[in-house]
């Protein structure tokens, strides 16, 4: 019970994460690599945050929030300045950077060895410290997060998006200006994304720089286009089945180096066969 | 009074010169034809006007003041908007939302929380019954006809409520039912006082809207006048017929 319980938090997080990288390229067309940068961001700010200057989560989820909008106003401004594959290459170059502020300021983020003790979070008297309980706090977030990201789609705003996405011309003669619609809508998925990052740090009380590499900008990309570009529901499914599927493959009975490989053979082997089939993805309203 | 006009304006393409040394004006409240061969320089003076591609020389006049660049984003607040020959909607978004694209808050902040407003949907479901694209309303734009696509751009322009339309061949390719649909529009914009300058091919419609023609032919001014009178001049016809 405990395990599906792991499980449900892990796909409340992953959700968020989906769900703010959708907004990017699914809506925008905006195929960015640096989300994981903010989930980074958001990790350490609420980890630093609450074992160094001992503040509750929420103070320092919120913290976390301003900080990855802050940075991604600069790094959005950066990356205005490209477009397609030279968007998604430097933008895997901010999550590389922050990657390595994670790993070489060693006297604020401990480097390599990471953060332990990152206590739960805590309203009032009331702790989350079972998982449980847990579960709760991150799918209340998930909840608002889905929220949000369904208003930005049906709002005037989300139209302007899926307009930018297919032609920035057409949006600038009907007066829109693309540039400042793309740079809110960055800055409110890394806030995003940064919330699901203090989440992480708080679910796992330890966090090590590892967890956002580049490679994870890759899964979260996985999932989006699996479940579906432009699609918030699409982006949940796509986590649903990659955080489940390798579960399954424990029950399998293979030992579990194989399994961990074979995990990967099929993550690869799944998209592959689904760009052949539908390439906007199960749920997907858009291809890339 | 010019709506829009051109003072020695030069646009240059690598090696082409698209735009040599135009001076023209737009009537304000006129139906303007612009016509003149294929590669003559008259889709590229709409994308000039409109921000789309920055001059090489000389200036435009919009609004009384003289513009050596225009941002595209800014034409709608000079009173502006147009349509593209090729034909430049929204594919992947449904018929409603290409329209209400012309409709709808443009600052982003406040666009967040607006949704459709009720009567911004009012207005686009007159205009979309207007061209019988009502029915189809939740289509996606890449599911329409190419008739249907052209009824739609033209509606798209129009929904900004502006005061002049840069046409680029809005009837190009279209049956006659829908050429009936598009000339009524026209004539609808005309009698709101609405200026237009209208790029198109076949002599009969020019003859029927427009109240002025101007032809050019490589990029410079050939000839212009009332349509009876510039449709047979010796030079307008050689340039067309290539005697
Ligand atoms: N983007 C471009 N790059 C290079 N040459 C162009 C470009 N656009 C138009 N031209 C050239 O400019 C000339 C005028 O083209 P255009 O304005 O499209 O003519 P028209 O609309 O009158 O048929 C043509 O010779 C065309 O080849
Ligand atoms: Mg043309």
């Amino acid at each position: 019970m405990d395990y599906l319980i792991n499980l449900s938090i892990l796909f409340s997080i992953y959700g968020i994460l989906a769900i703010s990288l959708n907004l990017l390229i699914g809506y925008t067309g905006l195929v960015s690599l640096a989300q994981a940068a903010f989930y980074g961001i958001g990790a350490y700010a609420a980890a630093l945050l609450m074992t160094k200057a001992h503040m509750g989560f929420f103070p320092a989820m919120l913290c976390g929030m301003g900080l990855s909008a802050c940075a991604a106003l600069v790094i959005g401004m950066v990356l205005s300045k490209f477009r397609g594959d030279y968007y998604m290459i430097a933008s895997a170059g901010c999550t590389m950077i922050v990657y390595n502020v994670l790993m070489s300021w060693r006297e604020v983020t401990n480097g390599a060895i990471g953060i332990f003790g990152v206590p739960r979070p805590a309203i009032g008297d009331f702790v989350f410290t079972s998982n449980l309980a847990f579960l709760g706090l991150a799918a209340a977030f998930l909840v608002l997060v889905m929220l949000a990201a369904h208003l930005i789609a049906s709002s005037s705003f989300g139209r302007v998006l899926k307009t930018i996405r297919e032609d920035e011309d057409v949006a600038r003669i009907f007066g829109y200006r693309p540039l400042h619609y793309k740079m809110l809508i960055f800055v409110i998925s890394a806030m995003m994304a940064s919330m699901a990052g203090s989440l992480f740090a708080v679910y796992l009380m330890f966090i090590d720089p590892s967890t956002f590499k580049l490679v994870e900008n890759v899964f979260l990309l996985a999932i989006i286009i699996l479940g579906g570009l432009a699609d918030n529901r699409g982006a949940l499914l796509g986590t649903l089945i990659l955080i489940g599927l390798p579960e399954l493959l424990r029950f399998t009975g293979f030992p579990t180096e194989i399994a961990a490989q074979m995990q990967k053979v099929i993550y690869g082997l799944l998209l592959i066969v689904l760009m052949f089939l539908r390439p906007q993805g199960i749920l997907g309203k858009f291809r890339i | 009074m010019s709506a829009l006009a051109t003072d020695c304006l030069c646009k240059n393409f690598l090696g082409v010169q698209a735009l040599r040394e135009l001076s023209i004006e737009f009537a304000e409240g006129q139906c303007t034809g612009l016509i003149g061969p294929n590669g003559s320089g008259k889709s590229t003076l709409l994308h000039v006007a409109s921000g789309l591609v920055p001059m090489s020389d000389g200036a435009i006049i919009l609004s009384k003041q003289r513009l050596h660049c225009i941002k595209p984003h800014q034409i709608l607040k000079y009173g502006m908007s147009r349509t593209f020959q090729d034909g430049r909607l929204i594919g992947q978004m449904s018929v409603l939302d290409n329209l209400l694209l012309a409709m709808a808050e443009r600052k982003p902040f406040r666009a967040l929380f607006q949704f459709r407003k009720n009567e911004d949907l009012a207005r686009a479901e007159e205009m979309l019954r207007r061209v019988s694209l009502w029915d189809k309303k939740d289509v996606l734009a890449n599911g329409l006809s190419y008739g249907q696509r052209k009824l739609l751009e033209i509606t798209r322009a129009m929904a900004t409520g502006a005061d002049t339309y840069l046409l680029d061949e809005p009837f190009s390719g279209l049956f006659p039912e829908a050429i009936e649909i598009i000339a009524g529009l026209i004539e609808d914009m005309k009698k709101k006082g609405k200026t237009i300058v209208l790029i198109e091919h076949s002599m009969d419609l020019i003859t029927r809207l427009c109240d002025h023609v101007i032809v050019m032919d490589a990029g410079k001014l050939l000839a212009q006048g009332k349509p009876q009178e510039v449709l047979h001049n010796a030079d307008v016809l050689e340039a067309y017929l290539g005697k």
